[in-house]
């Protein structure tokens, strides 16, 4: 493997991207991934490519869509309250069967939340965040290497099945520095196959190519979008990605992933140098999710435990997973808090113990509501009050 | 081997800068290496800190909430941070802008008047290096040799001059145990 060399995720990825034969990029500036457009406006140039500092991210996320039309390989990056705006241009590049890369680099939210790190877009990212019946393919990297090295991989699953990809990292994934080495040779965009679908200057008589989303002829949508549902099988048959670390003994299964499966890591140290026998799974693609390994070692273990920075919205997908064969809990972090290893530890004990320590548990949260709101009805009224 | 560094100060100390190199120097000894700054609302004269995690094995989590060694460029950092020190862990104090003693009798702490130090060598700007060096010396978790070619990877356009002006601010802060 060649030398390793110490890189922000960030920059890392931006160079991964190019490496993978990207050739377009446009974005606008939001932290914390505002070094993968600085990265790209000196690095596109050097390439023969293209960077656009948009007036927007939704211009942003219209001129990808231009350009992957081309057939191109495209991305544009931005962070949570930036992509929340790109959705609309999403579904548009789904719904036109366009390959191309969209990275979110999460912070806290919701609205314009924090700038410190976060996981708080899972269900947007891997439901498809406008409308309409669309996926995109989501990958989600835990390390500087990944994050680098995931570009290439994003681009090839898109183009394969016509699927916008997404990158799901975060502000900690971004801005944190590791060794660095790309596990592929630079891929040169004029070996890649011409797209036959792309448009363009047509020098060869072809039939003329268009490209659009909508289908107005009775029944003409229906058929567009039950011939993209075959690609949406395929994928789920075919392109789940995962990591699991000893799962083979396992009493508890934590699912984790992104920086959330790093602390997991830290945490599974401490519980098996305390005899407590734990485990990992952590999606790699959280669209196609794991769902059917996820549902056999959920089956050999007395307990699951999520660990994620978002109030269970991974959980969801775990719970339809386990679907009520063992028992599932979570340890969450949000509002852009970072998991600590010693808490999931405690989490971990908690969920093989049945216990309630470091376990977010909604109903407990009712109760505390419950009582709030009694006492304020004995209280003077605040105009205003978050009540 | 597992060592997990907070490293705090004031905006323009070069406190995330040394986190840099502490983090390339040990990539260069062939360890696991992560950095990880803080990045909230900071400003030249606020303060700012980074995580440095160097390890034999795998770096789990690049966030370091116990630190094995804390380093305390400014006054503010140190109540920020002396609680955190792992048991048995290090702390090495700037005292030539921390005029606080630490309180804490379960850690070793080394107090190093970095800027004075750096200002005898040559420059001021080089007080970040001076506590590295103690770092250094102090924990053996990585060499000078390695942090001094590390400089050379990560301050591609330094003159040579200051590179061996910040080798001796490394050594003499190496000299504090």
């Amino acid at each position: 493997m060649a030398e390793k060399v110490l890189m922000k995720g960030n920059e890392a990825l931006a160079e991964g991207a190019i490496r993978a034969g990207c050739r377009f990029f446009a974005g606008y500036p939001i932290t914390p991934q505002n070094e993968v457009p600085e990265y790209m406006s000196w690095r596109q140039e050097e390439v023969g490519g293209a960077f656009v500092q948009a007036e927007s991210e939704v211009a942003a996320v219209n001129m990808l869509y231009g350009a992957a039309a081309t057939g191109v390989r495209s991305m544009t990056s931005s962070s949570s309250p930036g992509v929340s705006l790109k959705q609309e241009g999403i579904t548009y590049l789904a719904g036109s069967d366009l390959p191309c890369l969209i990275v979110n680099v999460m912070r806290g939210g919701p609205g314009l939340g924090s700038i410190a790190g976060g996981q708080a877009d899972y269900t947007q990212a891997t439901r498809g965040g406008g409308n309409g019946d669309y996926r995109t393919i989501v990958l989600a990297p835990f390390s500087v290497e990944e994050l680098g090295n995931f570009p290439k991989k994003a681009f090839e699953l898109s183009e394969k099945y016509r699927i916008p990809a997404m990158i799901l990292a975060d502000g900690i994934l971004g801005q944190m520095m590791e060794g660095m080495s790309y596990n592929f040779e630079p891929v040169d965009p004029a070996a890649l196959c011409v797209k036959p679908w792309a448009i363009g200057p047509n020098t060869t008589g072809r039939k003329r190519n268009q490209v659009y989303s909508y289908g107005l002829a009775e029944g003409e949508l229906e058929a567009m979008v039950l011939k993209r549902a075959e690609r949406y099988a395929l994928v789920e048959r075919d392109e789940v990605i995962y990591e699991e670390r000893n799962t083979e003994d396992a009493d508890v299964l934590i699912v984790a992933y992104g920086i959330s499966a790093r602390a997991s890591i830290a945490a599974m140290e401490i519980a098996r140098a305390k005899g407590i026998k734990v485990g990992m799974i952590r999606p790699i693609t959280l669209w196609p999710f794991p769902a059917k390994r996820i549902a056999e070692l959920a089956s050999k273990v007395k307990a699951v435990l999520c660990v994620e920075m978002s109030l269970g919205q991974m959980k969801v997908d775990v719970d339809l997973a386990v679907n009520g064969k063992t028992p599932t809990y979570l340890h969450a972090k949000s509002g852009a808090f970072f998991p600590v290893a010693e808490e999931i530890a405690v989490a971990i004990e908690s969920a093989l113990n049945g216990k309630k320590e470091q376990l977010f548990n909604l109903a407990d949260l009712a109760e505390k509501a419950t009582n709030e709101r009694a006492e304020a009805k004995n209280a003077p009224c605040k105009e205003g009050a978050l009540l | 081997m597992y060592q997990g560094v907070r490293i705090s100060g004031f905006g323009g100390q070069g406190v995330v800068s040394a986190g840099v190199l502490l983090a390339q120097a040990g990539l260069v000894d062939g360890k696991a290496v992560s950095w990880y700054p803080s990045y909230g609302p900071e400003m030249r004269g606020g303060t700012a800190n980074c995580s440095v995690v160097m390890t034999d094995t795998e770096v789990a989590t690049p966030v370091v909430a116990m630190p094995d060694t804390a380093i305390i460029m400014n006054e503010p950092s140190l109540p920020k941070f002396e609680p955190l020190v792992k048991k048995g862990g290090l702390l090495i104090i700037n005292t030539s802008l921390v005029k606080t003693k630490a309180t804490r009798t379960d850690i070793k702490v080394i107090y190093v008047p970095c800027n004075e130090i750096a200002e005898k060598v040559g420059s001021l700007k080089a007080a970040n290096l001076v506590a590295l060096g103690t770092f250094a010396g102090a924990t053996g978790a990585v060499s000078i040799d390695a942090i001094a070619n590390a400089m050379k990877k990560v301050f591609k356009r330094a003159k040579p001059e200051i590179l061996e002006l910040n080798r001796k601010a490394l050594e003499e802060g190496a000299k504090l145990k």
